[in-house]
C-alpha cells in the first residue's frame, strides 16, 4: 500500500484549499525555475527514466512522446495541448485534479511545455465540467497574477501562456486528433495518422497532446527524482496512479495507489469492499467503459497495471474501475455501453458509423433473449470487423466490452435466448 | 523515389505517392469509395485497407504515404476479411433498391459488392431511412443510399469553392446536406453527381430516362464556352440523353460546367427541322430544299458581290465556316466576319489566344483579370485558378466586374483608366505583378467588345511587356473567349478581306440600304433590326433571333449532330464526333453551303467532309493536328488611342443562357429561376 509520503495528489479529496497559497504550501510551484534549468532535453530524459506511462488510457511512455517533438523550433511554434475532455464512463480522476489540485496541472504545463519548447498550452476541458472550468480558470488567473505564467513564467526566463478551451460535450473530442480539430473550430472528427501531431498538430504545428494526470504528476516526478517514481509500482508499470472506483462497492472513491496493486486489495482497503462481500462480485470493468470486463475468477488475483491487465485480455485504460455485483444484469449493462458508443460515434468512417448501431441493436435483443443463438457469433464477428479497421480507437472501444461479455458470459446470453424461445413456444402452442 | 514491394512485386513510385498509388503501379486493384485523385484524402470509407509488414492492424492505403522499403500485401486473409467487413457495413443500411436507382449499372457500390461482398445479409434490424435534401434543379437526392464518403462535400468546398454542402449530425445519424436546403450555388455543381459513388446524388433532368447500357457513347467536344471541355455524349437513337465529362488533364481535367451538361434538353426544342421561307404575310412557311436552294441561288446570283456579307456565329464548326468562306471567295465578296459581338481582335495569333495554355494556370503566381468573369465565362477554367489560389494564395487583381469568383480577389475598379495606372506603375497592384515570377493577364470579351477594344488590347500588351508577363520562356498574356467557334474563325481568317466590312460596317451598310444579302451562319447575337432592308439567309439549328428575322431558313445541325473541328481559347485543335443525326430535313452545315454553291453554279468543290478538311488543313495546316496547340509568335498588336471613360464590364450576365441551345433549354431556365430566387431570398434575409 502506498505510503502517505509517496502520494503526489495530497489534496485530491479537496480537504484543503485548492488556491495558490495552499497549493504552494503543499509543494506546488516550488523551485519551478530550478526544474527548468535542467534544460529541455534533460527533463525529457528524466521523464523517460521515471517510466511514466500516459494516464489517458493507451499507456504510451510520456517521456518518449515528448521526445518526438522537433529538437528546434523552426517556422512553426510548438504547442502543448492538455486533454481534459475526460468523458470515459467510470472515470473521474482528471475532474478531481482540476477541482482540487489545479496548480499541479498548471505547473506541469509549464514544465512539459518548456521540455517540448512550447510557449503555449491549450487545456481542452469537457463542456459539462462547468464548475471545474471556472475553478481552473480561477487558478490560471491566480497564477498569472503571481507571475507564474505569462512572460518569464515563474522567473524561469521562459515565456509561457495557458489557454483554457471548453468543449461542447462530445466524447469523441477526447480522441487527440478530434480534440485538435475541435480546438481549431471544426467538427470534432479524428484525423488520419500519419501525420502524427508531433509533426503536424494544432494549426499544422508540432503538438503534443497529454492527459491531465500525466502532466500533473510531472513536476513532482522531477522534484523527487525519476528513481523515486520508478521505484514505486512494478517494472515497466511504475509510479502511482489515480484509481476511480465506482459501482457496487461500499465506498466508491478516487484513490491514489501504487501501480500493480492487487485489485482485491484496492477494493477492500479503499472502497470498503464489494457490496455483500467479495463472493458477491460478478465482474469488474478495470479501465473505463471501453476495456473488456473481468469475471470474478480473473479478479481474484489480478494486479492493476498495464501489462497484467493486458495479459488478462483487458486493459488498465484510465483506471476507471466499475464494480458489478451479482445483482447486475450484465447483458443490459454492456448493452448500455453499446448505446453510449453508438451515440458518440462521430460518423466519419464506415465500420464505426454502421457497426456501433448494429451492435447496439443486437445487444438490445440479446438482453431480452430475442435472438437466435448463432447471432452471438455474428455479433462477435461484427466486433472483429470493427476492431482495428477504423480511423481512431472509438471503434475498438465499442467492440471490446462486447467481446469481453461474450468471452465470459456466453452461457448467460444463451440462457436468455433459450428462455425466450421457451416462452415463445408456449405462446405458439396456446 | 521510394521503392516498395506489393504482393512480392517491386515498384518505384514518385515521391509523395501513397501506398494506394504504389499498389496501382504494381497492377493490384484496390477497392475504394471515398478516395478520389482530385480531392483531398478523407480515408473514411476504409475499403482500401491493406496489410503492411510490422503494422499491428491493416492500414488505409489511400492515406498512407509510400515509404522506402515498405512491404505491402493485399492478398492476405486479413485484408480479405477487412474488405468484406467494410462492404457488409456499407450495405446494411443501404436500401439495395438498385432496380429503381438511376445509378444502377454504373454504381461503384454495386460493382464492388460483386467483387468484395458476401452473398447474403446477416442484418436483421430495420434499415436507416434518411430524408431527401433539396439541392436545386439539377441534383436529385435519395439520401438513404448515401454511404457518407464525403466526396461531394470535398468537391464543393475544394473545387467549386462554395460552402453550401456539408455533413451534420454524427454517428449513424450523420447526414450530408446543404444545411439550409439551398440550391448549390456553383456553375460546377452537377459534378457531384459523377463523384457520388452510389445513387444518393443523381441527375434530376436525366432521372428515369435511360439505363447506361442502352446508350451509345460518343466522344466529343463541348461548345457552350470556349474552354472546349472534352465530353462524352450518350445518345439513345436520335436523342441525346446526357453529357458527361471526359478526362483531359490539359483542358477540363474531369469536370464540366452545368451548362455543358444540362443545356442538352435545348437540343430537342425550337429546332429548325426543315427549310422555311418568309411569305408575303410576313410569316415563315415551310418549303422544300429544292425551293430553298433555288431562292438562295437566285438572290446570291443577282446580288453584287460587294453587297453580299456573311457572319459566322459562336458555335460553328470550322468546316462549315471554311465552306462559307470559300463560297464568299467564289462569289467575290470580301465581307465576312466571325466576331458577331464586334470584339476588336484578329491579326497576330498571340493577340487572341490563351497563350499560357489552360494548364499554365497551375504555374501562375499573380493574376490580373481585365473585363472578365471567368466563373461564368469558363467555369472549369476558373476552378483551376481557384486551385492554384488555394495552394499559393496568389494575388488576383480584377479590373471590371467585381464578382465572387470563389477565391479572394483585389478589385481594382472598373474604370478603363486603371489600365493606364497599372502601366505607369502608379497603382499599388503593380508591386505584386513585379514580384511575381510568372504573372498572368486574362482579358475577357467584356474589355474587347468596347469601341476602344483595340486600345484596351494594346494597353494590356504594354502592361504584359512591362511586367514580365511575356518573356522568352513564359507567355501569360491570355484572351479568354466565350465563343467556341471564335478561335477557329480567326485562325482561318473568317474576317473582312481587303476592303471588306466587319459586323458593324455591315449593319451600317444595311441601314443605308447598301447590303442586299446577309448569310448568317448560326449568328443569333446580332441586332437583326439593322438588317431589315437586306435579304437574310439564316443557316442554323434553332428558332432563335436569327430565324425570327430571316427571309429564308436553312436548317443545320447542332454540335452533337456533326463531325466538326473546334479550337478552344488556347487554340487547341479538337475533333468532335457525331452522336446523333440532325432532325427532319436538317443537314450538316458544310453540305448545305456546298449545295448552295452548286445551285448558283459557283461550286466550291469539296464533295465530302474529308475533302473539306483536306482543303481546310491545306489552307491552315495546324487544323490537321488534333489536341495540339501551335505556339503563337509574340507581336506588336493593339491600338494606342485614348481609352474611353466607360466602365469595363464582363461579357456574360446570365451564365445559364448564352446561346440558342441554352436559351431553348428548360433546365437552364429552371436553373436561372432558382438562382434568381436564391438571390432574392438572400436580399430579403438581409
Amino acid at each position: 500500500m502506498l505510503k502517505d509520503q509517496d502520494r503526489i495528489f495530497t489534496n485530491i479529496y479537496g480537504w484543503a484549499d485548492p488556491g495558490l497559497k495552499a497549493a504552494k504550501a503543499r509543494g506546488d510551484w516550488d523551485g519551478t525555475a530550478k526544474l527548468l534549468k535542467l534544460g529541455h532535453d534533460q527533463i525529457v530524459e528524466r521523464m523517460k527514466a521515471s517510466g511514466l506511462r500516459g494516464r489517458g488510457g493507451a499507456g504510451f511512455p510520456t517521456g518518449l512522446k515528448w521526445s518526438f517533438m522537433p529538437k528546434e523550433v523552426k517556422d512553426r511554434p510548438h504547442y502543448l495541448v492538455v486533454n481534459a475532455d475526460e468523458s470515459e464512463p467510470g472515470t473521474c480522476k482528471d475532474r478531481d485534479i482540476i477541482r482540487h489540485e489545479p496548480h499541479k496541472l498548471l505547473e506541469g504545463c509549464v514544465v512539459a511545455g518548456f521540455a517540448m519548447r512550447a510557449h503555449a498550452a491549450y487545456i481542452y476541458i469537457r463542456g459539462e465540467f462547468v464548475n471545474e472550468a471556472r475553478r481552473l480558470q480561477a487558478a490560471i488567473d491566480e497564477a498569472y497574477d503571481a507571475g507564474l505564467l505569462g512572460k518569464n513564467a515563474a522567473k524561469s526566463g521562459w515565456d509561457f501562456d495557458i489557454y483554457l478551451h471548453r468543449g461542447a460535450g462530445a466524447y469523441i473530442c477526447g480522441e487527440e486528433t478530434a480534440l485538435l480539430e475541435s480546438l481549431e473550430g471544426k467538427k470534432g472528427q479524428p484525423r488520419l495518422k500519419p501525420p502524427f501531431p508531433a509533426g503536424v498538430g494544432l494549426y499544422g504545428c508540432p503538438t503534443t497532446v497529454n492527459n491531465v494526470e500525466s502532466i500533473a504528476v510531472a513536476p513532482t516526478i522531477l522534484r523527487r527524482g525519476a528513481s523515486w517514481f520508478a521505484g514505486l509500482g512494478k517494472e515497466n508499470n511504475t509510479g502511482t496512479k489515480l484509481f476511480c472506483i465506482s459501482g457496487h462497492v461500499n465506498k466508491p472513491c478516487n484513490v491514489e495507489e501504487e501501480m500493480g496493486i492487487p485489485l482485491r486489495e484496492l477494493l477492500e482497503k479503499h472502497a470498503g469492499g464489494v457490496r455483500g462481500g467479495w463472493s458477491n462480485l460478478l465482474a469488474v470493468i478495470p479501465g473505463g467503459s471501453s476495456t473488456p470486463l473481468m469475471p470474478i475468477d480473473v479478479c481474484n488475483d489480478i494486479t492493476m497495471d498495464f501489462d497484467a491487465l493486458r495479459a488478462a485480455g483487458t486493459g488498465l485504460g484510465t483506471a476507471g474501475i466499475i464494480v458489478m455485483d451479482k445483482s447486475t444484469d450484465i447483458v443490459k449493462a454492456i448493452a448500455r455501453l453499446s448505446y453510449f458508443y453508438k451515440h458518440e460515434s462521430c460518423g466519419q468512417c464506415t465500420p464505426c458509423r454502421e457497426g456501433t448501431g448494429w451492435m447496439w441493436r443486437m445487444m438490445e435483443r440479446l438482453v431480452r433473449g430475442e435472438a437466435e443463438s448463432h447471432e452471438i457469433d455474428t455479433l462477435e464477428q461484427v466486433t472483429r470487423q470493427i476492431e482495428g479497421h477504423t480511423i481512431c480507437a472509438l471503434g475498438d472501444a465499442a467492440a471490446w466490452p462486447i467481446q469481453g461479455l461474450i468471452k465470459h458470459f456466453r452461457p448467460e446470453i444463451e440462457r436468455r435466448i433459450a428462455a425466450r424461445h421457451a416462452v415463445d413456444a408456449v405462446a405458439a402452442a396456446e | 523515389m521510394p521503392k516498395l514491394t506489393v504482393n512480392d512485386i517491386e515498384v518505384d513510385v514518385e515521391d509523395g505517392s501513397t501506398v494506394l498509388h504504389a499498389c496501382e503501379a504494381a497492377g493490384v486493384e484496390i477497392p475504394r469509395f471515398c478516395y478520389h485523385d482530385r480531392l483531398s484524402i478523407a480515408g473514411n470509407c476504409r475499403m482500401c485497407l491493406v496489410d503492411m509488414e510490422r503494422a499491428p492492424k491493416p492500414i488505409a492505403s489511400c492515406a498512407m504515404p509510400a515509404g522506402d522499403g515498405m512491404v505491402i500485401r493485399t492478398d492476405t486473409d486479413r485484408v480479405k476479411k477487412a474488405r468484406e467487413g467494410v462492404m457488409e457495413f456499407l450495405l446494411i443500411n443501404h436500401p439495395l433498391d438498385c432496380p429503381i436507382c438511376d445509378q444502377g449499372g454504373e454504381c461503384d457500390l454495386q460493382d464492388q459488392a460483386m467483387g468484395y461482398g458476401l452473398d447474403g445479409s446477416r442484418f436483421s434490424e430495420n434499415k436507416r431511412a434518411v430524408d431527401n435534401k433539396h439541392m436545386g434543379p439539377l441534383i436529385s437526392t435519395v439520401m438513404t443510399r448515401c454511404i457518407h464518403c464525403t466526396r461531394c462535400v470535398r468537391f464543393a468546398t475544394e473545387v467549386a469553392g462554395v460552402p453550401e454542402l456539408g455533413a451534420i449530425g454524427r454517428g449513424e445519424t450523420m447526414e450530408i446536406t446543404t444545411y439550409l436546403e439551398k440550391t448549390l450555388a456553383s456553375e460546377l455543381s452537377a459534378n457531384v453527381i459523377d463523384l457520388c459513388p452510389v445513387g444518393a446524388l443523381t441527375s434530376r433532368p436525366y432521372a428515369f430516362t435511360a439505363r447506361p447500357w442502352e446508350l451509345n457513347k460518343t466522344e466529343s467536344i463541348d461548345v457552350m464556352d470556349a474552354v472546349g471541355s472534352n465530353i462524352r455524349v450518350d445518345a439513345r437513337g436520335a436523342q441525346v440523353m446526357r453529357v458527361l465529362p471526359r478526362l483531359n488533364e490539359d483542358v477540363n481535367e474531369e469536370w464540366i460546367s452545368d451548362k455543358t451538361r444540362y443545356a442538352i434538353d435545348g437540343l430537342r426544342r425550337q429546332r429548325l427541322d426543315r427549310p422555311y421561307a418568309r411569305g408575303r404575310d410576313g410569316k415563315l412557311h415551310p418549303i422544300s430544299w429544292d425551293e430553298a436552294l433555288k431562292t438562295v441561288a437566285g438572290k446570291l446570283g443577282k446580288a453584287k458581290a460587294k453587297r453580299v456579307a456573311a457572319i459566322a456565329g459562336d458555335q460553328c464548326d470550322a468546316e462549315s465556316m471554311f465552306a462559307l468562306k470559300s463560297l464568299m471567295a467564289r462569289l467575290g465578296s470580301p465581307n465576312l466576319d466571325c466576331r458577331q459581338d464586334g470584339a476588336k481582335i484578329g491579326g497576330a495569333r498571340s493577340s487572341y489566344l490563351f497563350n499560357s495554355t489552360i494548364a499554365g494556370i497551375d504555374d501562375v503566381d499573380a493574376l490580373l483579370i481585365i473585363g472578365s468573369n471567368p466563373r461564368v465565362e469558363a467555369a472549369v477554367l476558373n476552378a483551376r485558378i481557384r486551385r492554384n489560389w488555394l495552394a499559393t494564395q496568389m494575388p488576383v487583381g480584377v479590373i471590371g466586374e467585381n464578382a465572387d469568383l470563389t477565391y479572394a480577389t483585389q478589385w481594382l475598379g472598373d474604370e478603363a483608366s486603371l489600365l493606364d495606372d497599372v502601366l505607369s506603375g502608379k497603382h499599388k497592384f503593380v508591386a505584386k505583378l513585379k514580384k511575381a515570377k510568372r504573372p498572368m493577364i486574362i482579358i475577357g470579351m467584356g474589355a474587347l467588345v468596347r469601341a476602344d477594344g483595340a486600345s484596351v488590347l494594346g494597353k494590356a500588351r504594354q502592361i504584359a511587356e512591362t511586367y514580365g508577363v511575356v518573356t522568352d520562356k513564359w507567355n501569360g498574356f491570355n484572351i479568354l473567349h466565350s465563343a467556341a467557334a471564335r478561335v477557329a474563325g480567326l485562325d482561318m481568317g473568317f474576317l473582312p478581306e481587303r476592303g471588306g466590312m466587319d459586323v458593324a460596317a455591315m449593319a451600317a451598310a444595311a441601314k443605308a440600304g447598301d447590303l442586299d444579302v446577309l448569310w448568317s451562319l448560326g449568328a443569333d447575337e446580332i441586332d437583326y433590326a439593322d438588317f431589315a432592308s437586306s435579304f437574310v439567309i439564316y443557316q442554323g439549328h434553332h428558332g432563335d433571333a436569327g430565324a425570327h428575322h430571316a427571309d429564308i431558313v436553312l436548317p443545320g445541325a447542332v454540335y452533337t449532330e456533326k463531325d466538326g473541328i473546334y479550337l478552344n481559347t488556347e487554340g487547341r485543335v479538337q475533333y468532335a464526333n457525331r452522336a446523333a443525326f440532325p432532325p427532319g430535313e436538317a443537314r450538316e452545315d458544310w453540305a448545305i453551303i456546298r449545295a448552295v454553291s452548286g445551285a448558283i453554279g459557283k461550286s466550291i468543290g469539296m464533295d465530302s467532309l474529308a475533302e473539306v478538311r483536306d482543303a481546310l488543313c491545306e489552307a491552315v495546316p495546324h487544323f490537321a493536328m488534333p489536341d495540339q496547340i501551335s505556339a503563337a509568335k509574340w507581336a506588336k498588336f493593339g491600338g494606342r488611342a485614348k481609352l474611353s471613360s466607360q466602365p469595363i464590364t464582363s461579357a456574360i450576365e446570365n451564365f445559364y443562357m448564352t446561346c440558342a441551345i441554352s436559351r431553348a433549354s428548360e433546365t437552364m431556365a429552371e436553373c436561372r429561376r432558382a438562382q434568381q430566387a436564391d438571390a432574392a431570398g438572400a436580399v430579403a434575409a438581409e
